[in-house]
């Protein structure tokens, strides 16, 4: 690794991965009346790789999350984004402007707005209030969302209100909301709970298919699906790492097997 | 490719209510103008007054609509910006009164009943009736903006914001009842004697007002309807129905709501700066809590979600009002309440919305 020479001189507001990391996580620690949800948790993230966290409830899986896109502040500890975006300083906007896109656990979409309408708000693209006021939807915009309508298999039902589709649809829409906005690092809460069988394939076949451009961290109960997806995968316990590697060698991690594998 | 059904079926929308409102601003001049006072189709003056205090207090409910029904965020303070939007026409209506009250002094009747021997510093500008209006929009937006900046930061909603605001109309009204405060006390402005020149009582002034009061409503009108048809307005509604989906899409939620919580009291601060010339007074029960509450209630009867519900609300329950304060004013309350209670239950969209999801379900 290269030591860049001087980051800060680099005015953009892009995030700086040239150490090749894209998320560095030291030492965390968060902890709601006594009870430590994260304990001096480490965790770091190259650039491009798709990650798959684990854990039994109350490891700190969300709590990580939390912290990463900034709704919950850690008492101790650092989460930068690349080597500048100090992610414990910034709000949650900011944060998601820098490049960072969160998928939540229950399927979170606009329901009163069209599908077409969510994917427009969602559009990476300026967030000024005087800029949406007065927005029209360039031709390549629209392109981008018939695009992703296309991606997520949305395309029919474009005008529908997003609260009439089906849990599944809804799934994807917020996915295809997270794509629309174009983020370096997505954290995706667990996207295929309460899919079907064809629908979490689809899934696992979508989040593949986008690690290597993008950064993504997948946080999953289900482990059959861990197992398609899964190139590393991290297991929180007690709001620490337990055991990080490839999937073989934490199935057959004893520690593991103890805590949550065989339980 | 049009973006929605939200815009396609308020299309049209604008092309109503600019031919309702030509209707509203000929037909009454001629009725009341036009025709003798003994004709059965003349329109008396108090009715010109009723009718320019409803266009006032449509743009009321507009605004609160814009606020409560767009961006979700429900203010029971609202009352405040109408005061002081009044307050600051209402001290220049005062400083026009010039040598002719009873004290003949340029002073303001009730400071040389206080004993003061010039004006509060707060009173100059004031005798400029562009100054006036200026101030009746400025000063409702500044004291919204930093009450809202305030709240929004600390991340206040719903039950909590609208106790707040509660709060603050009541201390508002505890602030301009005290004599010192400079705004008359509790006797507050008036005994008004011209606008512009215009002497306040002639029917000709009365029918201005009412088409100042009318013209008024319907910019509020086309102005609320481009911001919540903008792209800025479907993220205010994004706000109110998943604001934590907003703030992790890259919006800044909060100067999202600073931002309609301050149009919506400039709005209503214009409300007041036309009403006042036209009852003839301003004073601290128009900041009472309960008037506040009666403005949401206007909104909750005519439809949260919709710019017309408001508007119709606000006529409908004013109507009533009205009637029932003349024909049965012990039951008004109550009719008050089981209005709100009826609509709550039976019609949880208002009218308007319900009307409209009746239009959506025979076309689909």
């Amino acid at each position: 690794m290269t030591v860049p020479q001087n980051p800060s001189l680099d005015a953009s507001d892009e995030v700086d991965t040239r150490q090749g990391m894209i998320l560095y996580l030291e030492d965390l620690t968060v902890s709601f009346d006594g009870f430590k949800a994260l304990d001096e948790l480490c965790l770091y993230l190259r650039e491009g790789e798709l990650r798959c966290i684990i854990g039994p409830n109350g490891a700190g899986k969300t709590t990580m999350m939390d912290v990463i896109s900034g709704k919950t502040r850690p008492d101790s500890g650092s989460a930068f984004f690349g080597i500048r975006h100090d992610l414990t300083q910034m709000s949650e906007h900011e944060i998601a402007r820098v490049g960072i896109g969160r998928k939540f656990q229950k399927p979170t979409v606009f329901p009163g707005h069209t599908v077409f309408e969510n994917l427009e708000l969602a559009l990476r693209g300026s967030r000024s209030l005087w800029h949406t006021l007065f927005a029209k939807l360039s031709g390549e915009q629209q392109d981008r969302i018939a695009l992703g309508l296309d991606t997520v298999g949305l395309s029919d039902e474009a005008h529908l209100p997003a609260g009439q589709l089906s849990h599944g649809q809804k799934q994807w829409l917020e996915i295809g909301m997270l794509l629309a906005q174009d983020p370096k690092l997505l954290l995706v809460d667990e996207p295929v709970a309460g899919l079907s069988l064809s629908e979490t394939e689809r899934t696992a076949e979508l989040l593949s298919s986008l690690a290597g451009t993008h950064t993504v961290v997948v946080v999953e109960h289900d482990m059959e699906f861990v197992r398609q997806i899964a190139r590393t995968v991290t297991v929180l316990h007690e709001g620490r790492v337990l055991a990080e590697g490839p999937m073989e060698k934490i199935q057959a991690d004893a520690k593991v097997i103890s805590v949550y594998l065989g339980s | 490719m049009t973006t929605g059904s939200a815009a396609q079926s308020g299309s049209r929308s604008w092309l109503l209510a600019v031919g309702l409102f030509a209707i509203a601003a000929i037909a009454v001049p001629l009725l009341n103008l036009g025709l003798a006072e003994d004709s059965p189709l003349h329109l008396p003056d108090y009715l010109v007054l009723l009718l320019g205090k409803f266009a006032c207090y449509a743009i009321v409910a507009l605004a609160v609509g814009l606020i409560w029904g767009y961006a979700g965020v429900l203010s029971l303070g609202h009352g405040v910006f109408f005061a002081l939007g009044g307050y600051a026409i209402g001290m220049y209506l005062m400083r026009s009164i010039g040598t002719e009250g009873v004290y003949k002094s340029e002073l303001p009747d009730f400071m040389v009943f206080l004993d003061w021997k010039e004006l509060p510093w707060y009173w100059y500008g004031f005798q400029h009736f562009g100054f006036a209006l200026f101030m009746a929009l400025a000063v409702p937006g500044l004291v919204a903006f930093v009450f809202g900046f305030l709240a929004f930061r600390s991340r206040i909603r719903g039950v909590y914001f609208a106790i707040i605001t509660q709060a603050m109309t009541y201390a508002a009204m505890l602030m301009f009842f005290r004599n010192n405060t400079g705004f008359g006390g509790n006797n507050g402005l008036t005994d008004f004697k011209r606008l512009l020149g215009f002497t306040l009582r002639d029917p000709e002034t009365r029918i201005g007002l009412y088409l100042a009061s009318v013209t008024a409503l319907l910019g509020c009108f086309l102005l609320c309807r481009y911001v919540v048809g903008s792209r800025l307005g479907r993220v205010l509604r994004a706000v109110r129905d998943a604001e934590s989906r907003v703030m992790f899409s890259g919006y800044d939620v909060r100067s999202y709501k600073l931002f309609a919580w301050t149009l919506s009291a400039v709005l209503c601060g214009l409300a007041g700066a036309l009403y006042v010339p036209q009852v003839g007074i301003i004073n601290p029960s128009e900041m009472q809590p309960a008037n506040s509450i009666e403005m949401a209630i206007w909104v909750a009867v005519g439809g949260r979600g919709t710019l017309a519900g408001p508007i119709v609300g606000a006529l409908i329950v004013n109507g009533a009002k009205s009637w029932f304060t003349v024909a049965l004013p012990d039951a008004w309350l109550y009719v008050l309440g089981l209005l709100f209670i009826g609509v709550t239950l039976f019609l949880p969209r208002g009218i308007m919305g319900s009307l409209l999801s009746k239009h959506e379900g025979t076309r689909t």
